[in-house]
């Protein structure tokens, strides 16, 4: 059985699309391998399907708009709950489509599942204003930073973004072991920094994470590489200590290089419900996040509360995990996102 | 969050006072209220809409009577529906009839497994007094085996691991052989995280209970898991049909109605929770009291079964002697601190009591380092001086501060205020004082 989901197998935005990158960069992924890649995963697609089907709100996009009553749109309701998008943010879809139904705007079954999938996409894009979804790559070196709630995902999403920076677009990449808490944090680091075959900065176990970072942009600079990614201990959004200790090793990293870190990743594990909402926002407030990495998105969780978070907190997405494999972190596609939560 | 609801009821139900009974009507808004508090504490849907099907018949026709007012009544009813559905008392673990017990560990990636098999390891150990060992058979995850090699020998469990080289069901196999032989009490796998839609990681897991035959199979979920909770457990429960459930990360602001879903999807016990980062921050789960957390109640009862556990019943009537007779000394002080710190950090027993949940514990900034602080300025007291601290004058305000690294002010506060702490007690020693034991007793 293929244990990849299906907002893996519809992948449109490509890496390129993803980054900012410094002219003169030179993307090395072969283009054929990626063609082969996507049938793969379209395969993958179709036999998943016959699975997601008996999942949650299957039947939504074939039957749902069929009759409208109010039955409709509680059932409407029901699958935007059932994918983790919270009450707040589904009432908001589901009124504004009653509304435009009830005015005919809309028309028949397959136009209103297409006007619902492109309200759902725009939400995921920032509505009005659109987000910079995008990772400025260009200082040098770009420091990246990433936060989030222990077991998210952040040390493999470093390594798989390391990876994918080192080997398929050519810059090189540092990354620093901040997470100097959790037993054998640095240890999985390090395993990744191997398979991307970059340098890793690290200090002893139990060191100040704030110097690790700051030795990690230092030597970053010296050695004049691209991109330095920082980890750092997975903690929960309400250790207040905890919170002050991320704006410090921020504050560190800004004192080593100004304007840094430049760019702030979030991870949120996709089966976590509305309490994604309370995360994002306490992060938010300790260090500014730029965008939210949606990780495990292989499982059948929908990680409706990326839409959420989009829509009440103005965070976009930028990445999702899709798997353990080094090829599973891919860049965050709206559409298909709209399109694989109601399937 | 419990007020909240109470009071959103309240204004729903605000006529209901004077026709005395609730209505369709009535309940029917009340139901809409209740379910998305339940909705927002991420209790599945499904289950929320038969708990409400469910509840809504209770209510209907219910008097509104006695001190309560609707939305009170209404409430109740709906903690006391919760607490039957997540399965009223809290249950135990199954021990084998011949040692070893053999334990598995079966969860998603992250959802703390390997953090909860070393404190599980280490409740097991200072609760039943049993040898506990652990297998590391996690092969997959990076450093997963040193991280368990590490924290099970901090909790002081023997750790049985072959590196990443072989395969985890040889590994279970040879773990447990281990433990026959050593004569363990407990063996407690750990396993790698798995997502229950992958049939070959799932298959393996199958493969490692034949080869261990456990006692119990436990499944551990994460406090802030979302719609999906239902899915996982049941796919894990028809996979390995596992035992019980250990709910990890509750010492966050997550409602954690995944509780509320997997019991009541699957009927399996919520037997541990896991509630902070240290290693003995665990605990037996109390269906009760996660009803009401579900509803934002606060914990009252947990706090109050720690408090019992730290304070020794004979020092609690030395020290209310002493209160009376307003012999209170700094030693007392400081033996009171420790005792009160042992509880763990001030920020986590504020968020067991009602009304300091999520957003207004956040606004609190409770500072440990205040009672650091405190404590150190009494440790560089000599006990002369902790006993009679009107001897604490001059010079000896100078060393004190010194000796403790604060400021000759910081010393003086903390003197003076304790000189006006004593005075009331002195006080209420005199006039009447509560008697702490019976009030323990009562709350209980």
């Amino acid at each position: 059985m293929p244990r990849r989901a299906i907002v893996a197998a519809a992948m449109a935005r490509d890496w390129n699309q993803l980054f900012i990158l410094p002219e003169g960069a030179q993307p090395t992924a072969a283009p054929a391998e990626e063609g082969e890649q996507r049938r793969g995963f379209f395969r993958r697609l179709r036999q998943n399907l016959s699975k997601t089907r008996q999942a949650l709100g299957a039947e939504i996009q074939a039957t749902l708009f069929e009759t409208l009553d109010d039955e409709t749109w509680e059932r409407l309701e029901e699958a935007l709950i059932m994918a983790d998008v919270g009450a707040t943010t589904t009432a908001k879809v589901v009124m504004q489509l009653e509304q435009e139904a009830t005015a005919g705007q809309v028309e028949g079954g397959d136009a209103l599942s297409a006007r619902l999938q492109e309200l759902l996409a725009a939400i995921a894009r920032g509505g009005d204003e659109p987000f910079e979804d995008r990772i400025d790559v260009t200082h040098t070196p770009t420091v990246i930073m990433a936060v989030g709630v222990n077991g998210t995902g952040k040390t493999t999403t470093i390594g798989k973004l390391a990876w994918h920076l080192q080997q398929e677009l050519g810059l090189s990449v540092l990354l620093g072991a901040a997470d100097t808490f959790r037993a054998a944090a640095v240890e999985q680091l390090a395993g990744w920094a191997e398979r991307a075959g970059c340098e890793i900065v690290r200090g002893p176990e139990g060191a100040d994470p704030g110097s690790v970072a700051f030795e990690a942009v230092k030597q970053g600079r010296e050695r004049g590489v691209d991109v330095v990614i920082v980890d750092t201990a997975g903690r929960l959004h309400t250790q207040d200590d905890l919170m002050a200790e991320l704006t410090k090793v921020r504050r560190v990293i800004s004192k080593q290089l100004d304007g840094a870190p430049h760019e702030t990743l979030l991870t949120v594990d996709s089966t976590t419900g509305q309490n994604g909402l309370r995360q994002a926002k306490l992060f938010s407030e300790a260090v500014p996040v730029d965008g939210i990495v949606l990780t495990k998105l292989d499982g059948t969780a929908k990680g409706g509360i990326a839409l959420a978070i989009a829509s009440e907190l103005g965070i976009p997405v930028k990445l999702i995990g899709v798997g353990e494999a080094l090829e599973d972190l891919r860049p965050f596609d709206a559409d298909d996102f709209a399109r694989a939560l109601l399937s | 969050m419990f007020d909240a609801l109470s009071e959103k009821l309240q204004a729903t139900l605000s006529d209901v006072r004077q026709r005395g009974t609730l209505t369709e009507d009535d309940v029917n808004a009340a139901m809409r209220e209740i379910r998305l508090a339940l909705l927002e504490a991420d209790v599945n849907f499904k289950v929320v809409k038969s708990f409400t099907a469910s509840v809504k018949e209770r209510c209907l026709g219910a008097d509104v009577v006695g001190a309560l007012n609707p939305g009170q009544q209404v409430v109740k009813i709906v903690d006391e529906e919760l607490t039957a559905l997540m399965g009223g008392s809290s249950a135990g673990l199954a021990f084998a009839p011949r040692p070893p017990t053999v334990i598995l560990m079966a969860g998603l990636q992250g959802s703390g497994k390997t953090t909860a098999t070393a404190k599980l390891a280490r409740f097991l150990k200072e609760n039943n007094d049993s040898s506990v060992a652990v297998a590391a058979c996690d092969v997959y995850r990076p450093a997963a085996v040193d991280q368990l090699v590490k924290v099970g020998g901090q909790v002081g469990a023997t750790v049985y691991e072959k590196g990443t080289d072989e395969n985890p069901v040889d590994i279970a196999r040879w773990a447990l052989d281990q433990a026959k032989q050593d004569g363990k009490d407990v063996l407690i796998v750990d396993t790698a995280g798995r997502l229950h839609v992958d049939e070959s990681l799932m298959e393996e897991l199958k493969e490692i209970r034949k080869a261990v035959k456990p006692t119990s199979i436990l499944l551990v979920v994460d406090a802030m898991t979302g719609q999906d909770a239902v899915n996982v457990a049941e796919q894990f429960g028809e996979a390995v049909n596992f035992d019980g459930v250990i709910m990890s990360k509750l010492d966050g602001d997550a409602r954690g109605g995944a509780a509320l879903s997997v019991k009541a999807v699957t009927g399996k016990p919520i037997l541990f929770a896991s509630t902070g980062e240290k290693l003995d921050q665990f605990e037996r789960f109390h269906p009760d009291r996660m009803a009401q957390r579900i509803l934002g109640m606060g914990d009252v009862l947990s706090l109050i079964e720690k408090a019992e556990s730290q304070v020794e019943e004979d020092e609690a009537r030395e020290l209310e002697k002493k209160l009376r007779k307003g012999e209170f000394t700094f030693e007392d002080f400081l033996s009171q601190l420790k005792m009160m710190r042992k509880m763990g950090p001030l920020s986590s027993l504020l968020g067991m009591i009602p009304g300091f949940q999520g957003s207004q514990l956040k606004n609190m900034k409770v500072d440990d380092r205040e009672l650091d602080r405190v404590q150190a300025i009494i440790l560089s007291m000599t006990p002369e001086e902790r006993r009679r601290p009107e001897l604490i004058k001059g010079s000896r305000r100078l060393r004190i501060a010194k000796g403790s690294g604060t400021s000759v002010q910081q010393v003086n506060q903390l003197v003076k205020q304790f000189g006006q702490m004593q005075k009331v007690m002195k006080q209420l020693g005199r006039g009447k004082m509560p008697d702490l034991q019976a009030l323990m007793r009562q709350a209980r």
